[in-house]
């Protein structure tokens, strides 16, 4: 259906609509819940990374204080779900995806959960764990990385695509060709994962849980447990960051539904900072191989991208690493070949900026190499291979104004003062270097269905069952609204993180301004017209009028040509004998212009670097990160998030990466002490620019998404940069001191 | 790069350690080394406890074994506190107590006999936000919240140490806190705005 175009010019207060709960401690996130007679779970995790469980001893941990349980596969109830038949012996088209856990004594990666602990006390919990015991029968067991990529047969083919001629940077006059290495990085957000599961009656479930997407969640669990989805309330008002990882439902959702259920007592699973690094996905290792041509203008003629990311032996997680290749440059030649790589580990998944921050690291790296071999300004080089059209769906863009991030990032970080000759300017004994990569992430509009309740005081409530991992959601929402009814933030709020509200998306692909912002947008333009349809109908003074004769503003029905005549909404609704009005609509997904454009956000980083020539130290001085997402919601949170991203990708360039213990499959570094990620000191002064000009044709409000843009490219701008400085390239993240050749001692 | 400067819990939490015999400390990561052919299971102990928290004064029986940031989330009900490791390195679960910044995962409960507590809920009146809770509002110092809290605690006692002349120095004092939506900017925005204003935290 059609839905009102509203490019805001927008003044409404964009102050955080939930930051007042953020600083008081009042907002709840999941293990915050206090919940009677609450039992608390904690698993008991695999030492070895292959095998079978030939025993597990619980005896010592039921007679500890306070054990109620030790749930393990042998008195895990039967759960639906679990099995891969229907009672009627067909096939279960609702089968659990992934590991069934506490299903079977299979061990497939080492700190696999094998048993959960419930005690009536985290206390208790926390030391029966230590006293459960599990003998094995060992396997041998794969999870190195870089020696199992080499052997062909180990891997499988997830994706090919070619156009013109493979390998074609071969035949250029210019070429490069290199090898790119990333770790497995893992999101890590400030809260843990935990789940509390209340059943109330042997089919009827409340479950507090940290999710991105309540609806995804409620689905999940009551097809595990062969319940109506409307018996499954999933609440996840406050959600502490993910990035990702709370995009799917991980084993301790149905381990905390199977204790309840079990003990017939509500059961809070918690994991431990340890467990977040194997238990709830991370981003894959990648090797990643370009080879890339130009002739002498720079004009590109070959681009050849092949890739390996590491997945579990028990699910294939595939992800956009070469995509970013196929279409981001002019080029008519480009083949692709992207292959997964089963390891005895956990099953990774999308970590922000998924695949295209791997793909973009390697791309934008190759780029700024090939610069130097044809002696250009590598912005000029990209300028040179802009595209009018997406490259591999041939659409024009519905709208792309990445050269006008190119000049504001080059003039506000200094390129002028780039050394052409890498090694060449140093600033009080440091060595100086000037980077930058871009970045593109594919933009699009889901489906939404928000409910709107104008109260009888004439303040907003706007509910949809989405979450809020913290980019701020309900501030963006809240201006859409404040916007179309010309009234303050203050008197609206929007109510999300309940499954119960009415149908909303899973927050994740940059996806939630766009598909959520164009639902509040047409039920707000909707309340509007109801409004004045009821002034017209019982406000005398407007008798006769047409709607649109009508505005409404700060909370007045107003007679556009006649400016005294007005009526306050409060009154309106007395008048009307009305107590509220609530109205429901759904914004559906299809947008008829998605046949002629090709919608994406982009970005561009600039980084200027400080190297200290006899040790390696390596600062960043300055960050300008400019993107091109359409119109701006909210500038606040807007410019808030576009730093988180920064910040990702300064850990992503510097310091993560997991570390395994290849003799025995165990994760060497799961804590914050030996995971380095970003710290106060390791950010600089950044600044964050937006073009802020509407996509005409993606959505009714003109805004794209920038969760991922906001960090796809910031990485090689960092390796393009140390480069710049050092005459170094380093292609294996992190970068540190020792790959530039400088040594700890 | 460092890790946590919050100095004053971990050795408290260690020396303390070793003088209690059982193996139920709460950092799972101490635990962790020893063999569990050693444990036997004994009754709980439970210590009396009093201290004051936000004003409030309680006399208490708590598990020995409780961390101070457990006995505030499960006991009292104050969740604004968080818990982000358990284990010293992160500082979301930090407070006030006397005065000084302190992880709360890393210490005792009984640790704290007549200790006065402060907790990120104990510092606005009804009324009235704390200057450094207007201040991070002000700057959007945060994306989730979850790390919140912990940053606001030790903002306040960043500046009342005199540890915030300069970014810098702010930077140094405000390390052991993580925040992985990636804040920081604008947390030092905060302080430093909360510093010129000259306003009492």
């Amino acid at each position: 259906m059609f839905e009102p175009t509203n490019h805001f010019n927008i003044v409404a207060d964009d102050e955080r609509a939930d930051a007042a709960e953020k600083v008081t401690g009042r907002a709840k996130f999941t293990a915050d819940h206090h919940i009677d007679n609450i039992a608390y779970g904690l698993f008991v995790t695999s030492t070895i990374a292959k095998g079978t469980i030939t025993n597990l001893d619980s005896s010592k941990a039921l007679q500890a204080p306070g054990v109620l349980d030790v749930i393990y596969y042998k008195n895990c109830p039967n759960i639906p779900g679990y099995n891969a038949l229907t009672p009627d012996n067909k096939r279960n088209n609702f089968e659990w995806k992934g590991l069934k856990v506490l299903n079977d004594n299979i061990v497939r990666f080492f700190g696999q959960p094998i048993a959960l602990v419930v005690a009536d006390s985290f206390e208790n919990a926390l030391a029966a764990v230590k006293l459960v015991k599990a003998e094995y029968a060992t396997e041998a067991f794969d999870t190195n990385f870089n020696e199992a990529r080499l052997v062909e047969s180990k891997t499988k083919l997830a994706g090919k695509y070619k156009r013109g001629n493979p390998k074609a940077y071969l035949n250029a006059p210019f070429f490069i060709e290199a090898e790119y290495n990333t770790p497995i990085e893992v999101h890590n957000p400030m809260e843990m994962h935990s789940s509390i599961a209340i059943w109330e009656g042997d089919d009827k479930l409340t479950l507090y849980d940290k999710s991105q997407g309540p609806k995804g969640t409620q689905s999940t669990i009551a097809r595990t447990f062969g319940i109506p989805e409307k018996n499954v309330r999933v609440i996840t008002e406050f959600v502490g960051g993910a990035f990702g990882n709370a995009l799917r439902s991980w084993l301790h959702v149905p381990a905390a539904c199977i204790a309840a259920k079990k003990l017939n007592r509500p059961v809070k699973v918690l994991l431990t900072r340890p467990q977040m690094f194997s238990l709830v996905g991370y981003r894959p290792q990648s090797w990643q191989k370009i080879g890339i041509g130009a002739d002498k203008t720079g004009k590109l003629l070959g681009i050849s991208h092949e890739a390996i990311s590491n997945t579990s032996r028990y699910e294939d997680f595939r992800e956009g690493i070469t995509d970013a290749s196929r279409f981001l440059y002019k080029c008519e030649n480009v083949d692709t070949e992207y292959k997964l790589l089963p390891l005895d580990l956990s099953t990774p998944t999308w970590m922000r900026g998924p695949g295209e921050t791997t793909g973009c690291f390697a791309l934008e790296s190759a780029l700024d190499e090939l610069s130097y071999q044809l002696k250009m300004d590598p912005i000029d080089l990209r300028i040179v291979n802009y595209t009018e059209t997406h490259q591999e769906n041939k659409l024009p863009w519905s709208a792309n104004n990445v050269k006008d991030c190119y000049a504001a990032g080059k003039e506000k970080i200094g390129w002028k003062n780039r050394p052409k000759k890498p090694g060449s300017l140093k600033e009080k004994g440091w060595l100086v270097g000037y980077g930058m990569g871009g970045g593109i992430f594919g933009a699009n509009k889901g489906s939404a269905t928000v409910k709107a309740i104008l109260k009888e005081d004439g303040s907003l409530v706007l509910q949809s069952a989405v979450s809020d991992m913290g980019p701020g959601t309900t501030t963006a929402m809240g201006i859409i609204a404040a916007e179309s009814l010309q009234m303050p933030t203050s008197r609206i709020k929007f109510m999300l993180g309940d499954s119960s509200l009415p149908p909303g998306p899973t927050q994740g692909g940059s996806g939630t301004t766009s598909t959520l912002g164009s639902a509040v947008n047409l039920i707000c333009e909707t309340l509007k017209q109801v409004i004045k349809e009821l002034g017209i109908q019982h406000f005398a003074a407007f008798k006769g009028l047409q709607i649109t004769d009508l505005e409404v503003k700060n909370e007045l029905l107003i007679d556009k040509k006649n400016q005294g005549s007005q009526i306050s909404i409060v009154e309106l609704l007395k008048l009307a004998g009305k107590p509220s009005i609530e109205i429901t609509k759904e914004s559906n997904g299809n947008n008829p212009q998605e046949i002629k454009y090709a919608f994406c956000s982009f970005s561009v980083h600039f980084v200027k670097i400080l190297v200290h020539p006899k040790t390696g130290e390596m600062k960043l001085q300055k960050v300008i990160t400019t993107g091109d997402a359409g119109k701006i919601i909210s500038e606040n949170t807007a410019r808030s998030q576009m730093l988180g991203g920064v910040v990702g990708g300064i850990g992503m360039a510097f310091k993560e990466g997991l570390e395994i213990n290849h003799a025995t499959g165990e994760i060497a570094n799961a804590s914050f002490g030996e995971y380095l990620v970003p710290r106060h000191t390791d950010i600089p002064e950044t600044e964050i620019w937006f073009v802020n000009k509407p996509d005409p044709f993606i959505n009714s409000i003109g805004a794209k998404g920038i969760g991922e843009i906001a960090m796809i490219g910031f990485a090689a701008a960092v390796a393009n940069a140390v480069y710049n400085a050092t005459g170094k390239r380093v292609r294996d993240l992190p970068i540190t001191p020792e790959k530039l050749g400088f040594s700890k001692a | 790069m460092r890790t946590c400067t919050v100095d004053e819990g971990r050795r408290g939490f260690l020396k303390k350690s070793s003088a209690i015999a059982a193996l139920y400390l709460t950092p799972s990561i101490l635990v962790k080394a020893m063999s569990i052919d050693k444990v036997v299971p004994v009754t709980v102990a439970k210590e009396k406890l009093s201290l004051t928290i936000n004003g409030k004064a309680y006399n208490l029986q708590v598990d020995i074994r409780s961390s101070l940031l457990d006995l505030l989330r499960e006991e009292i009900g104050l969740t604004g506190t968080k818990k982000g490791c358990d284990m010293g390195q992160c500082g979301a679960c930090i407070v006030h107590v006397d005065g000084k910044r302190l992880n709360s995962c890393l210490s005792l409960a009984v640790d704290n006999q007549d200790a006065k507590v402060t907790t990120i809920e104990g510092l606005a009146t009804e009324k009235q936000l704390h200057p450094m809770q207007e201040a991070f509002i002000k700057h959007d110092s945060m994306q989730c919240g979850y790390c919140t809290s912990g940053q606001i605690m030790s903002a306040i006692t960043c500046i009342r140490g005199g540890h915030a002349n300069s970014r810098q120095e702010i930077k140094d004092y405000m390390e052991g806190n993580i925040c992985r939506c990636g804040a920081y900017q604008n947390i030092v925005d905060a302080i430093i705005d909360v510093k010129q204003s000259g306003k009492t935290v």
